[in-house]
């Protein structure tokens, strides 16, 4: 069944006329995914060819919708325009918004979200700067690599694209039924307690890998959660706990101040909710597979 | 990032939050005549990005223009919890009946944004609200309708109420308008001529720099290391172990850094000497910018790359960083220990052995690399 994207979801590719729309547009599509179009409000009415397909481009979310029946929207839209594209897709009313796009503007990405929100918040939005979301053998909607591994019974969310990758790496014989990466920025839309509870209900996942990294309390919101609701074992990893007080480490988001959002209140959060955390990478796929048994 | 107080008060004064007079000076003799500009007593304050600054000796009160002078001399080069002072904010002293102090920040838990307002301003607002939360109002702002300045200055007494809401207006103002993900005011004051920010603290969103007019550039910012990083558009900073690291993605350089400082550890070696993102593309070009700056520090004795080939395969890494040694040349002075996963790995594993640099170490795991660079910085030379 996988979480929020399967073999059945239609995918439009936003920017798909850019570089990096156009280079991931010809992976997701190597990989199995369903692209069925694009979108660009300046080249609306063109094809383009990518890999061996053709694919049309739309003025707009809400066009390539009526047309292809499109249910997911990818964004690779540059920071300055990516708010606005968003709001489009949500007013079209689209059911999942995967934003790729690095360096939004918080002010854009809470605008965004409210937008969403005031919509009566029927589009799931995942991220800003996010990898996005795979589920392996079906949908690749982002820039995951499809080629770590294959489908299986662990569901993964993780702030961390490379992290995601080195986890899918060192567990790819035992494979994962969908990855999330929510992104490393201070607003995100998706986040691990969404994540959480939909491989909870998910019957095609038996343990779920929650990789956070330091900056807010979004790891200590997840560990509640997970205390209060979550029956799956959990096993977590946390980054960051060399990273001095008031330094941005490369994700906006990434930024202990004071005495909070480090590493070390994250992990004993997640500890004090039952679940293990790994101190390595490594560790915490030992952990995993301790688990499985 | 962060402005200094002379900076907010900057883009205070042109959303007109109102502010005492005043102008920034940098040497003793310009704080001389803006206090003889200003006329009577005036405040000559510490320039710095850091708190507690008062207790430092870094705030002092000038009865004359020459008083002005002899205190700027004396807070001028002072250090302040590592911060040089190289500015002095010199404004008219104001008499205070009362302070206050209101916030704009986000909301991340909310994804929105929060305002915070007390009218017991002037000290920690940590402690207040650790103290006495009812006494530090949080009030959510949607982004699309703005801030209720009435509703957030329900908290402040009834004769200054409507005042101070236009001030917190202006500061929304401020906060939208500049790209901010903080603006607050402490201790906003009540004085004889209405209310003022006394002093102010700004964040920008580094994000939204595309779209803002002003720079804020600070020559003085910083480390020298990471001013060199920045000019050549590397994410970098720098930390005060022996092992420099390089890694491709956020989540996994953080966690590089962790597995190092736990290596260090076992071995006697200092740690992680910096943290340095060079993204997914790890080009030679890239690799050469950031091992020029790692190899420019010189408390590193041995560097750690850390690269998992995901969009990029490892064959192009390992292509990058045979070709940036042989950029480098005579440079390259370090032992580097290189971990390579993921995308085509035996290719770029063989690329390297190849080469055969005589400062490569090649290992498989990333905890084995990190104890072999560990190990590296502890060696004699």
């Amino acid at each position: 069944m996988a979480i929020f994207l399967d073999e059945t979801s239609r995918i439009v590719v936003s920017g798909i006329t850019g570089a990096e729309g156009a280079k991931h547009t010809r992976r997701m599509l190597a990989a199995g995914t369903n692209v069925v179009g694009g979108v660009n409000p300046r080249k609306a009415g063109r094809r383009v060819d990518i890999g061996s397909a053709t694919l049309p481009v739309f003025g707009s979310v809400a066009d390539s919708m009526a047309s292809t029946g499109a249910d997911v929207c990818v964004l690779f839209v540059p920071p300055p325009f990516v708010a606005d594209a968003v709001v489009e897709a949500v007013d079209a009313g689209i059911g999942l918004a995967v934003v790729i796009t690095e360096g939004v503007p918080v002010h854009d990405s809470a605008r965004l979200w409210a937008h969403a929100v005031a919509a009566g918040g029927r589009t799931r939005i995942i991220g800003p700067n996010c990898p996005g979301i795979i589920s392996p053998g079906r949908s690749n909607a982002g820039i995951i690599p499809a080629d770590i591994t294959g489908p299986g019974r662990i569901g993964l969310v993780s702030k961390s694209g490379t992290l995601t990758y080195q986890l899918m790496h060192e567990l790819r014989d035992v494979g994962f039924s969908t990855c999330v990466g929510i992104g490393g920025d201070p607003i995100i839309g998706t986040t691990h307690i969404d994540a959480v509870e939909a491989f909870e209900k998910d019957p095609e996942t038996d343990l779920i890998v929650l990789i956070g990294e330091i900056g807010g309390d979004a790891e200590e919101r997840a560990a509640e959660f997970v205390r209060a609701n979550v029956s799956k074992p959990v096993v977590g990893y946390v980054a960051g706990f060399t990273a001095p007080e008031g330094r941005t480490m490369g994700h906006a988001g990434a930024i202990v101040s004071g005495s909070s959002g480090t590493a070390s209140a994250k992990k004993a959060a997640l500890e004090a909710a039952g679940i293990r955390v790994g101190r390595t990478p490594s560790e915490t796929a030992a952990l995993v597979r301790e688990v499985l048994g | 990032m962060d402005l200094f107080e002379h900076e907010a008060r900057e883009l205070f004064e042109k959303h007109g939050v109102p502010v005492p007079r005043g102008r920034v000076a940098a040497d003793p003799a310009a704080a001389r005549s803006v206090a003889a500009e200003l006329g009577g007593p005036v405040v000559v304050k510490a320039q710095v990005k850091t708190g507690g600054r008062g207790k430092a000796g870094g705030v002092r009160v000038a009865r004359t223009a020459d008083d002005a002078e002899q205190a700027a001399d004396d807070i001028l080069g002072m250090d302040i919890k590592g911060h040089t002072v190289h500015r002095v904010l010199v404004t008219e002293a104001s008499e205070i009946a009362e302070e206050y102090y209101v916030s704009f920040l986000l909301d991340r838990a909310g994804r929105t944004f929060l305002a915070m307002a007390s009218a017991e301003g002037g000290m920690d607002i940590e402690e207040v609200a650790a103290t006495r939360p009812s006494a530090l109002a949080r009030v959510p702002v949607d982004p699309l309708t703005g801030v209720d300045a009435m509703t957030v200055a329900a908290v402040f007494p009834a004769d200054v109420r409507e005042e101070v809401a236009g001030v917190v207006e202006k500061l929304w103002e401020v906060f939208v308008a500049e790209d901010c993900t903080l603006v607050e005011v402490n201790p906003l004051a009540h004085t004889a001529t209405g209310i003022v920010a006394l002093d102010g603290k700004i964040t920008l969103d580094d994000n939204a720099s595309f779209r803002r007019s002003s720079s804020f550039e600070d020559p003085h910012d910083g480390d020298p290391l990471e001013r060199e990083a920045r000019a050549r558009g590397l994410n970098y900073v720098k930390l005060d172990g022996d092992i420099g690291v390089i890694g491709n993605g956020a989540g996994l350089v953080m966690s590089t850094l962790d597995v190092v400082a736990a290596a260090a550890l076992d071995a006697g070696a200092r740690g992680p000497a910096d943290f340095l993102d060079i993204g997914g593309g790890a080009s030679a070009e890239v690799m050469v910018d950031g091992l020029t700056v790692i190899l420019g520090d010189p408390q590193v004795r041995s560097v750690f790359v850390n690269v998992f080939g995901g969009i990029t395969a490892c064959d192009a890494v390992a292509t990058g960083i045979v070709r940036s040694l042989e950029i480098l040349g005579s440079r390259a002075t370090k032992p580097l220990v290189v971990r390579l996963d993921g995308n085509n790995v035996a290719e770029g594993r063989r690329i390297l052995g190849e080469a055969a640099h005589p400062l490569v170490t090649v290992v498989a795991t990333m905890d084995d690399a990190a104890r072999e660079a560990a190990e590296l910085a502890t060696a004699e030379v």
